[in-house]
């Protein structure tokens, strides 16, 4: 294992990929200039600054993904991935299917996003859901260095097209990377990143975190916790999720993204209509709010779910809290 | 030397003085940790000449690197600086930050910091504007860089303007610089000025580090406007002397080529004319920067002295009020 940051583990999954094949390269605002090694190592053919036009770097990744190519393209921040909409849910996502499947369009799409630099909602806003909701576009959000390099990796040799999230909140956060020539995680497995019985906490990205902050402080109260991250969005892991609702019974969904018609209903939706028969409390969503992301620290903070948002969840699931409630109303 | 005897001249100085002033101001704030913000030194000339020869009925629409603009404009600094602080008192109430300062009050309608955002809506503004919304006879002025050039969105922009003869004044900063990409890795060297020609707009292109030939041909391109009510265009060649975003090394920058704007600061520009001239003596320059200093020390107080906005408030300002405006 090696210790590294997650903007390491990305450089190296890029490097990587390059070196495997020929037919990788990377365009986007600034990739060389950010990336002089790369360049040096294959060549300013296959890294590529492009023009400040998110539309035509998206389209010409699609262009030459049907064509043999296999393009990654850095589209800064997720915001600016609206311009490159058409051709990424018009295009990359449809035209294997609208050609009768003659064409495959295997490329990624990467963009941060995400609180904690204060930039407001034209750089932070997570709109993961808008391409989980676009057929034929996967979508990959990790939250460790050791998954940012594996999934990265694997979205690179997908034959579809992957639109890859990096949390920037996880940017600079250091994490073990194994060492091992190819390490590839597979898209469509989330990980069970915490073994517990009580409650099914599910996320993905920086809120991972969240969760795990919670389960430790649950632990406490002797409240077992199970914490899984999604890691891919889509194809999402339905099996991963299930198994774990089987034993709880309970489910918090915790999203920074707002929660309507995003991942967090899309997992209330395959509780309800998949576990019912196991759910034990209603399903809960902690989820930013129906609101674009504020610049001012104080306000972008309020819009996050915290680790204490999701303890007090989880007490009130198990009748904890509202045993409290019912105490106090009889005083 | 008095503000009331000042020539035209002299404010243009004073103008950029104080918005130099105000940026140096937020580096030192971005260095004891506050949020980073794309400055305009180096491009105060252009903020100043141009925003200098609208009048009050007009409408500017700006972007990232809006500083300037709202400074010309009259901004108060400290209500700025709240703004990057995200305090309360900002001009936005702390939920744009640096990107997207607006100020309706002052006309500094839609910033936007996606690239190429503001010329998206600025036809939109220029036709209310035609279409009797705004004062009668205002025109409608869009600033944006060589790097929103890129964006098809331009093309669209200049293209509706000259068909629906829209009065609006396109001001592009050609800085050389699109965030961590040179220009000449981009498009043609005279590509700017020719695209906007292609489209039928009417083009000057100006030293952008001079601030009175910015100011004359602002004022040319804006009376032509008023007159005839169609666009026009200006293409203001300057320099980006910081870097992208503070903090920025500018290690991808070439040092001979930033030491030859530095060499053509706009603001040592216009003090040495002044100077040269005889309507500014060496003291007089020295009073003038006292008096940005002392302004902008007191903009720095007031930010931080200002609340930081309340989290209750969180989702207020997402939707209008059905009716409350109508
Ligand atoms: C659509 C979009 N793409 C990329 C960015 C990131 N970005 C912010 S400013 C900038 C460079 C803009 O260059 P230019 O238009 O020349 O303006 P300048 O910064 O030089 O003033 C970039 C790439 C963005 N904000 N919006
Ligand atoms: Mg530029």
């Amino acid at each position: 294992m090696t210790r590294m940051t997650t903007e390491q583990a990305i450089h190296q999954a890029l490097a990587e990929e390059m070196q495997r094949d020929e037919r990788v390269l990377l365009m986007g605002e600034g990739v060389a200039t950010k990336r002089p090694d790369l360049v040096q190592d294959f060549g300013a053919t296959r890294v590529r600054n492009t023009p400040l036009a998110e539309a035509i770097i998206a389209g010409t990744a699609v262009g030459a993904a049907a064509s043999g190519l296999r393009p990654v393209i850095d589209l800064l921040f997720a915001p600016f991935l609206t311009y490159a909409m058409d051709a990424l849910v018009n295009s990359a996502g449809k035209l294997r299917y609208l050609s009768g499947g003659q064409f495959e369009f295997p490329l990624v799409a990467m963009s941060m996003t995400g609180s904690g630099w204060c930039v407001g909602a034209q750089h932070n806003h997570n709109l993961e859901a808008m391409f989980a909701h676009a057929p034929g576009l996967k979508v990959v959000m990790p939250s460790t260095a050791a998954d940012f390099k594996g999934l990265l990796k694997a979205a690179i040799r997908d034959d579809n097209p992957v639109v890859f999230f990096t949390d920037l909140g996880l940017l600079h956060q250091e994490g073990e990377v194994p060492d091992e020539a190819d390490h590839v995680v597979p898209l469509g497995l989330a990980a069970v990143r915490r073994v517990g019985a009580d409650v099914t906490l599910v996320s993905y990205a920086k809120t991972v975190g969240v969760c795990l902050q919670a389960a430790e402080q649950l632990q406490a109260q002797g409240i077992a916790a199970e914490v899984i991250d999604l890691r891919t969005l889509k194809p999402l892991d339905e099996t991963t999720v299930l198994r774990s609702l089987r034993k709880t019974g309970r489910l918090v969904v915790v999203t920074e993204a707002s929660g309507l018609c995003g991942m967090a209903a899309e997992l209330a939706a395959l509780a309800a209509t998949r576990a019912f028969d196991v759910l034990r409390a209603p399903v809960v969503r902690l989820t930013g709010p129906d609101a674009p992301g504020a610049s001012s620290w104080v306000l972008e903070q309020a819009a996050l779910p915290t680790a204490e948002a999701v303890v007090e969840a989880v007490r009130g699931m198990l009748g904890e809290v509202a045993v409290g409630c019912e105490a106090l109303a009889a005083s | 030397m008095s503000a009331a005897g000042m020539t035209d001249a002299l404010r243009r100085l004073e103008a950029m003085l104080l918005i130099r002033a105000y940026e140096e101001k937020l580096v030192e704030f971005q260095r004891g940790g506050a949020p980073g913000t794309c400055t305009s030194v180096g491009q105060e000339a252009c903020a100043v000449g141009v925003v200098g020869a609208l009048e009050s009925r007009d409408r500017i629409l700006t972007n990232h690197r809006s500083a300037a603009h709202l400074i010309a404009r009259g901004a108060d600094p400290g209500r700025l600086m709240a703004e990057v602080l995200g305090r309360i008192d900002g001009y936005c109430g702390g939920r744009s930050g640096s990107l997207h300062i607006s100020a309706k009050e002052l006309g500094v309608v839609l910033t936007s910091t996606i690239v190429g955002g503001e010329l998206s809506m600025a036809p939109g503004v220029a036709l209310a504007q035609k279409m009797g919304q705004g004062e009668p006879g205002g025109i409608v002025a869009v600033f944006f860089g060589d790097g929103a050039a890129c964006e098809g969105i331009f093309h669209e922009a200049l293209n509706l303007a000259v068909q629906w003869q829209l009065p609006l004044l396109f001001v592009c900063e050609n800085n050389d610089w699109q965030a961590f990409v040179h220009r000449r890795e981009t498009m043609p060297d005279n590509a700017i000025a020719d695209w906007a020609a292609g489209h039928g707009l009417p083009v000057a292109t100006v030293d952008g580090n001079d601030v009175e030939a910015v100011h004359a041909a602002a004022r040319e391109a804006v009376a032509a406007i008023r007159a005839d009510g169609q666009p026009r265009f200006l293409e203001l060649v300057t320099y980006r002397l910081r870097g992208h975003f503070e903090p920025d090394d500018q290690a991808y920058v070439d040092a001979d080529e930033l030491a030859r704007w530095q060499a053509r600061d706009p603001l040592q520009g216009q003090a040495d004319r002044l100077l040269a001239q005889g309507s500014l003596g060496a003291a007089d320059l020295v009073q003038l920067r006292d008096r940005v200093a002392a302004r902008i020390e007191a903009a720095a107080r007031f930010a931080q002295a200002s609340a930081w906005p309340d989290p209750h408030t969180l989702t207020h300002h997402v939707y209008a009020e059905q009716g409350a405006r109508s």
